[in-house]
């Protein structure tokens, strides 16, 4: 009933812009959109989805290799790793969502800010984003886990602190050229306030880059958090996290390849469904920027 | 001269960023709960030990002139003491940056070598099977994590084919390059997409120029037109992603010489963080800062000798 009188009350223009978006996907966009959907799902659904309990001990069970019980086999504890890489989802999606789309943010708004204003602001913005590039990043992060104890704060703290700067740049980059265009300039004219000019002008124009560039940043903040949880300075066991659960399986990689190895394919099948959606993007948008670097 | 002034511009340019790395390191430490002597003594120092070794470290002193006497030191070479191990920070740190070096340049030569054919052959045949193979490949190579993919090589070529050494640095030249044969492919598993990427753009850039079409019609054979004219075209975007990508390149190694045990700077810096040992840490930051500021300015000059252009534009 609802979806029905939520059907009608669209106008048809809409629907038909909606069919017309659609059509202009790629396979890849789609194809990228659809298998991170089902890994999303998959998340949030875990406890409905996950066969086991994530830090259930069960000492019969003991590294069992993949079979129809234990999809995935099961680690030194007995426990089902399956059902580990689908809570583990759950915390290494949404923080690294979180690592990608705060600064995004903010990093957005000071660069285009600063691209469409000029002047000191924008010496300082560029200055600040072109040193941040030469950052050893990781090496910063270690710092800040030196100082307040490993975890996921210290994460979060390091990367606010530094990952705006590359979608500041881009954004500075995109207004600059903008900022001449005559939309921009007719806007001016007819005196909005800068606010207004930035935000409802500029900003739709500029974010593209920006957009594409994010499905990477969140790869590489998949990555950067697995690998610090992996040298032990990230998420701490028993917490199910990919890095960490394949730090677990290194002792026992001889007798037991599926304890590194299952982690590792979620990490990659999630990081390729992100590739695919930030190829699509890319093309779709018509940024000249592939999706990485 | 023009080469000269684009080295001093170069140059200058690097300050900012060892400074900005050296004041971030220095101003974390100062948030440290608690009293960091206290912490990396563990405790078993009397309180007159403590206040002596705040003032052998001159750690009383007011913050700006503690950040300008450590810059000053470290500009003589003086990096500080290890407290904890009791020994000058700058001789700690100076036994571990062969085992990095080794890693990052064979890392980056194995990255080029397998990106180069691959980037060519894919820009030869654009849109080709070929084509969608080595972007379909370089997109999952990105999502690969980096210790994953050495443990599996570990598994692989380590311990299953009994190829070459899985752990350690070895001793002599010969040695220590069978032992970065596994590491070097691990960092060359995350650069060599990144860079397969750009070049390719960019050759299908280099290729839709004119002076390749005049190059054509003066008869010049395809394989020269690839392998001269474009490639040098393409090459200085290559160059430029390289360089961006230096500072993720540097994090990898840290991660990479935890999983083979390197006796590197990336170990060293994880077991100093399990120490606290904060004098330590700050130097090897200040070292990690270097290596990517040398290496960025090596690609930037690597960049002025292939294109003059980039020389005049820098001036």
């Amino acid at each position: 009933m609802t979806t029905e009188a939520a059907t009608h009350t669209l106008p048809a223009g809409v629907l038909a812009r909606l069919t017309l978006e659609l059509a202009s996907w790629s396979f890849t966009l789609k194809l990228g959109l659809g298998l991170f959907t089902i890994i999303i799902l998959m998340a949030v659904f875990a406890p409905w989805v996950a066969p086991f309990d994530p830090e259930l001990q069960d000492f019969d069970v003991i590294l069992m290799p993949p079979d129809l019980t234990y999809l995935f086999g099961t680690d030194n504890l007995g426990r089902d790793i399956f059902s580990r890489v689908i809570y583990g989802a759950r915390l290494d999606l949404s923080a690294g969502f979180v690592m990608t789309y705060v600064p995004m943010v903010y990093g957005v708004l000071i660069g285009a800010y600063a691209g469409y204003r000029g002047g000191w602001v924008d010496t300082v913005v560029g200055s600040v984003t072109n040193m941040a590039i030469a950052f050893p990043f990781l090496v910063m992060i270690i710092v800040v886990v030196a100082v307040i104890g490993p975890g996921v704060n210290a994460i979060f703290i390091s990367v606010f602190l530094l990952a705006w700067t590359m979608y500041a740049r881009l954004a500075r980059a995109e207004m600059m050229v903008e900022r001449g265009k005559d939309y921009m300039l007719a806007a001016r004219v007819l005196g909005y306030p800068t606010r207004i000019i930035v935000l409802r002008h500029g900003l739709p124009n500029t974010i593209a880059s920006s957009v594409v560039f994010s499905t990477s940043d969140f790869i590489l903040n998949i990555l950067l958090l697995s690998g610090l949880s992996f040298i032990g300075l990230g998420i701490q066991p028993p917490t199910p996290e990919w890095g960490a659960m394949i730090a677990d399986g290194k002792e026992f990689i001889l007798q037991a390849w599926w304890i590194c190895t299952m982690p590792g394919l979620a990490v990659v099948l999630t990081g390729t469904a992100l590739s695919l959606v930030g190829d699509g993007l890319s093309r779709r948008l018509g940024t000249r920027h592939g999706s990485m670097g | 001269m023009l080469v000269a002034r684009y080295v001093i511009s170069r140059v200058l340019h690097t300050l900012p960023v060892l400074i900005g790395v050296t004041l971030f390191t220095f101003l974390a430490i100062q948030f440290v709960p608690g009293d960091p002597i206290r912490i990396m003594t563990r405790g078993h120092v009397s309180d007159a030990e403590v206040a002596a070794i705040y003032d052998r470290l001159g750690m009383n002193r007011p913050l700006a002139v503690q950040y300008g006497s450590f810059i000053a030191n470290a500009v003589t070479g003086d990096l500080g003491e290890s407290i904890v191990q009791r020994a000058p920070v700058a001789e700690l740190v100076g036994e571990k940056v062969a085992p990095t070096m080794w890693l990052l340049g064979v890392g980056t030569v194995l990255s080029i070598l397998i990106a180069l054919p691959f980037a060519l052959l894919a820009a030869v045949w654009p849109d080709s099977a070929f084509d969608h193979a080595v972007r379909t490949a370089s997109m999952v190579g990105f999502a690969m994590p980096p210790f994953w993919i050495g443990l599996l090589l570990i598994l692989g070529f380590g311990l299953g084919l009994g190829w070459l050494p899985i752990s350690g640095y070895g001793d002599g030249f010969i040695d220590h390059f069978t032992h970065m044969i596994l590491p070097g492919l691990t960092i060359a598993f995350f650069l060599a997409p990144i860079l397969i990427q750009t070049l390719r753009a960019s050759l299908l850039d280099a290729l839709d120029a004119d002076h390749i079409e005049v190059a054509r019609a003066r008869g010049v054979p395809e394989w020269r037109i690839y392998l001269k004219h474009a490639l040098r075209n393409a090459l200085l975007p290559t160059l430029t992603v390289l360089s961006v990508n230096i500072s993720w390149l540097v994090s990898g190694a840290v991660v990479v010489e935890s999983v083979f045990a390197l006796p590197g700077l990336g170990s060293l810096l994880i077991r100093s963080v399990g120490y606290r040992d904060y004098p330590l840490i700050q130097g090897l930051a200040l070292i990690f800062a270097v290596i990517v500021v040398v290496v960025n300015l090596t690609a930037d000059l690597c960049c002025g000798i292939i294109d003059r252009r980039v020389l005049r534009a820098a001036s």
